[in-house]
């Protein structure tokens, strides 16, 4: 296994970069906040359009490029960095696994084109799927030729902007898969969260028809568990995106801000909290890219481990490296103005999401605990 | 599997170390480590003896040294292998890992015919003679001097070394020592390569937080080098010192995780024993234990791979921290889990090792550079920061 990107992993990666840097700056990302809509419909036609990356990870035989989580995690990364208002997360990692790793050979053949094509946006509804604490979840029950679903979802990134919605919902003692369209058993309400760089919803459900379930039925909970831990590692790696942007702010703030006759980066207090930001993003980033090259290779359950390890460590670190923005910016960072607000909400938005911090870890615990620290 | 040289390699290391740390060299298991550095001594001084002559010595070396030529896979290997079998701290480490390289980059033909063999062998020892009662950290503001004696052409040295691990077990010291008068900071220092046991060259071992005596204070008075033992020109001291350093931060480092990775499940055991892991709490701290050693395999492997760009090697700046403030933590949560006992000096051998982690691993973040100077090379040589004033004062 190696640690060294390859060539075209090092194109994708600067193309990404380059992309957001020019279509997803500070002035761009404010005037979708002004639209209210956390979405950035120019920004989406030419990343899942023009460039088709909701393509890189779509299998082959369903008109996609059939790459890796090594790819995923490049363009999350590269995403988070700007706060990228776009439903990348949602459609081409999340959807797309759950498409491709559970549900039937038609569900595929009918989305996952469409997907690798740019032409649907995907929200997946998972709220029970790493909640500790059982009081989020949808349940399904057979109801007259189809199934009734009830429960809790919370509010669900990219809902709104999506014309695909997938929701897993616990069945008997398993697991199964709907796939809905807005309106159709389902009603989508837009929320307006703290977070304006995303758009989020929330989900009125109810009877949906019996043709809506599109999991293969035969599953295993290793197959849902694979799922998980790529939606959990792509996040994780906007996460550490969002990081390197909150630090890449604050970094050009303080080279140029001057208190005490010198450089407010000059002082050692300072230096070394962003130095202890750059390691804690090393690590992160170390963990992230090393669970997507041992994605390949390593059990389900390993997966999940390094998954849930790296949304630990770069949960914390989007947060640190926000609050860190905004305090080293002194009162500019309390402003509306400057960034440093953006990525403090986005931070706290994405902490939320497919559990907390202390599951994840508590889950690695039980792991850990039961099975030995490996090597 | 058995085609790929990595795998055989392990298998060999493997069965090497079974069948030989065995028999009067079973006392050596886990011994010897950075803290433990002089824990049975002549015992390691065997083992090094049999390390080398079953060619495992030195074995990223060239073959023409009578290394094995490993590639930086096979090496990362082998010291995994070694460490899972419980391999004892290297006495021949500092030799090995610091000198050999320094000589095969920057070292004559001469110096190396009569180095690189007795390293190879096991049976001449090094130590590093930088750090001075006034310079640590900042190391160029040494003082040790090394005057020209135009009879001899020797070096002569007077000053004083001071944490010198491992002096009052090695044969050769390498010192960084001020050969232009007058000059300051990195200019005018000049690399030697000097015997220990000579006149003018005094060992005082210093008690550590454990106990033990692995460091000491070196003085020297008088004590002589060879003109043909300086490393490149005098003058260019600091510069060869520095590469040297550079060698450290190397592949060790990897087989040093597999010894975390054991103390980590050995805080696991006992925490189940003492039923510590039923505290939430110690749960969430074994679990991020557990994150901060997988995310520092990764980081290794990032840093040490070939043909890494520039991200890497910003993240190889920050290695040596991760790591070390790790193993601090994990010594602290070892004794946690032990519960009161963990201070009471018994004689269990499992919670003497917690206990000696405990100690030993507050070490990590002084030596090869503290948690602040950490900071402030990653600072400045990775994020561009202005660098540090220097002050013209202190007393
Ligand atoms: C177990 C052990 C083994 C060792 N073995 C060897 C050896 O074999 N050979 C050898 O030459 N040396 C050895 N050392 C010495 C080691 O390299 C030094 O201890 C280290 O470089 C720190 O120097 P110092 O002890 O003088 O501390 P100081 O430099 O006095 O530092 C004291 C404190 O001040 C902080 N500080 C200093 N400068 C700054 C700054 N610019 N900004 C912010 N904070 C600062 C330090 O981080 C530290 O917290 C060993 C040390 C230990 C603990």
């Amino acid at each position: 296994m190696s640690l060294v990107l390859s060539e075209d992993q090092v194109m994708i990666r600067d193309e990404a970069a380059r992309l957001f840097a020019e279509m997803a700056d500070s002035a761009r990302i404010r005037e979708v906040l002004s639209h209210d809509l956390g979405h950035d419909a120019q920004l989406w036609a030419r990343v899942a359009g023009d460039l088709g990356w909701c393509s890189l990870t779509v299998p082959e035989q369903s008109r996609g490029l059939g790459l890796g989580a090594v790819e995923t995690v490049i363009l999350m990364e590269a995403a988070g960095r700007r706060l990228a208002p776009v439903p990348l997360w949602s459609t081409a990692a999340f959807a797309v696994a759950l498409l491709a790793h559970v549900s039937t050979p038609e569900a595929c053949e009918t989305w996952l084109p469409r997907i690798a094509a740019g032409e649907t946006i995907a929200a997946v509804a998972a709220p029970g799927i790493s909640d500790a604490s059982g009081l989020m979840g949808i349940a399904a029950e057979t109801e007259n030729e189809g199934y009734r679903l009830s429960g809790r979802v919370g509010p669900l990134i990219d809902a709104p902007v999506a014309d695909l919605l997938l929701v897993i919902a616990r069945m008997g003692t398993g697991r199964a898969l709907f796939a809905l369209r807005p309106g159709q058993g389902v009603e989508v309400r837009r929320v307006r969260s703290l977070d304006g760089t995303r758009s989020y919803g929330e989900l009125d459900l109810s009877h949906v028809p019996a043709m809506a379930r599109i999991d293969r039925g035969d599953l295993s909970e290793d197959d849902w568990t694979k799922v998980v831990a790529t939606a959990q590692l792509a996040l994780a790696a906007e996460e550490v995106g969002a990081a390197r942007g909150a630090m890449d702010v604050t970094l050009a703030y303080i080279a140029d801000r001057v208190q005490f006759g010198r450089t407010i980066a000059s002082f050692q207090a300072i230096k070394h909290r962003c130095a202890r930001l750059e390691i804690d993003l090393a690590e992160a980033r170390a963990m992230v890219y090393g669970a997507a090259a041992n994605a390949v290779s390593a059990s389900p359950q390993e997966r999940l481990l390094e998954a849930l390890g790296a949304r630990a460590l770069a949960t914390d670190l989007a947060f640190r490296a926000a609050e860190e923005a905004i305090q080293l910016h002194g009162g500019v960072g309390f402003t509306w103005e400057y960034d440093p607000h953006l990525y403090f909400k986005r931070a706290q938005a994405s902490a939320m999401l497919l559990g907390r911090q202390d599951e994840h870890l508590s889950t690695i615990a039980d792991i850990v605990l039961r099975a030995g620290v490996g090597s | 599997m058995s085609q790929d040289p990595v795998a055989a390699l392990r298998a060999e290391v493997r069965h090497w170390m079974e069948t030989h740390l065995v028999g009067r060299f079973l006392p050596l298991k886990h011994r010897g480590h950075a803290g433990d550095g002089d824990a049975l001594p002549e015992l390691r001084k065997e083992w090094e003896r049999e390390l080398a002559a079953g060619r495992w010595t030195c074995p990223g070396w060239p073959e023409a040294w009578g290394g094995r030529g490993l590639s930086v896979a096979e090496q990362v290997a082998f010291q995994e292998e070694y460490a899972r079998a419980g391999g004892p701290g290297r006495l021949g480490h500092i030799g090995e890992g610091l000198v050999g390289p320094t000589l095969l980059a920057f070292g004559t033909e001469d110096q190396q015919r009569r180095f690189l063999p007795g390293i190879r062998a096991g049976t001449d020892f090094w130590c590093q003679g930088y750090s001075e009662p006034s310079a640590g950290s900042d190391l160029a503001s040494l003082s040790t001097r090394a005057r020209l004696d135009a009879a001899t052409g020797d070096w002569v040295v007077h000053g004083q070394k001071v944490w010198t691990s491992l002096a009052h077990l090695s044969d050769w010291i390498f010192v960084l020592a001020r050969c232009e008068e007058g000059s300051v900071g990195r200019k005018g220092l000049i690399f030697l390569l000097m015997r220990l046991d000579q006149p003018g060259v005094e060992i005082q071992p210093i008690r550590q937080i454990g106990g033990g005596t692995e460091f000491n204070a070196v003085f020297f008075d008088g004590a002589r080098a060879k003109a043909r033992d300086v490393v490149g020109q005098p003058g260019e001291g600091w510069s060869i010192g520095m590469a040297l350093l550079g060698f450290e931060r190397g592949i060790s480092t990897l087989g040093q995780q597999m010894a975390f990775a054991q103390e980590l499940d050995l805080v696991c055991e006992i925490a189940r024993e003492t039923g510590a892991d039923r505290s939430p709490v110690i749960r969430q701290r074994i679990a991020r234990a557990w994150v901060g050693l997988r995310a520092m395999r990764y980081l290794a492997m990032r840093v040490l791979a070939e043909g890494t760009d520039a991200e890497a090697r910003i993240e190889a700046l920050g290695y040596k921290y991760h790591w070390s403030n790790w193993h601090r933590d994990l010594g602290r949560l070892a004794m946690d889990v032990m519960g009161p006992v963990a201070t009471i000096e018994d004689a269990d051998p499992r919670r003497d090792r917690l206990r000696q982690l405990f100690l030993f691993s507050r070490a990590d973040t002084i030596y090869g550079g503290t948690n602040e100077i950490q900071l402030n090379i990653l600072a400045e040589q990775g994020l561009g920061m202005p660098r540090e004033p220097r002050g013209t004062g202190g007393r």
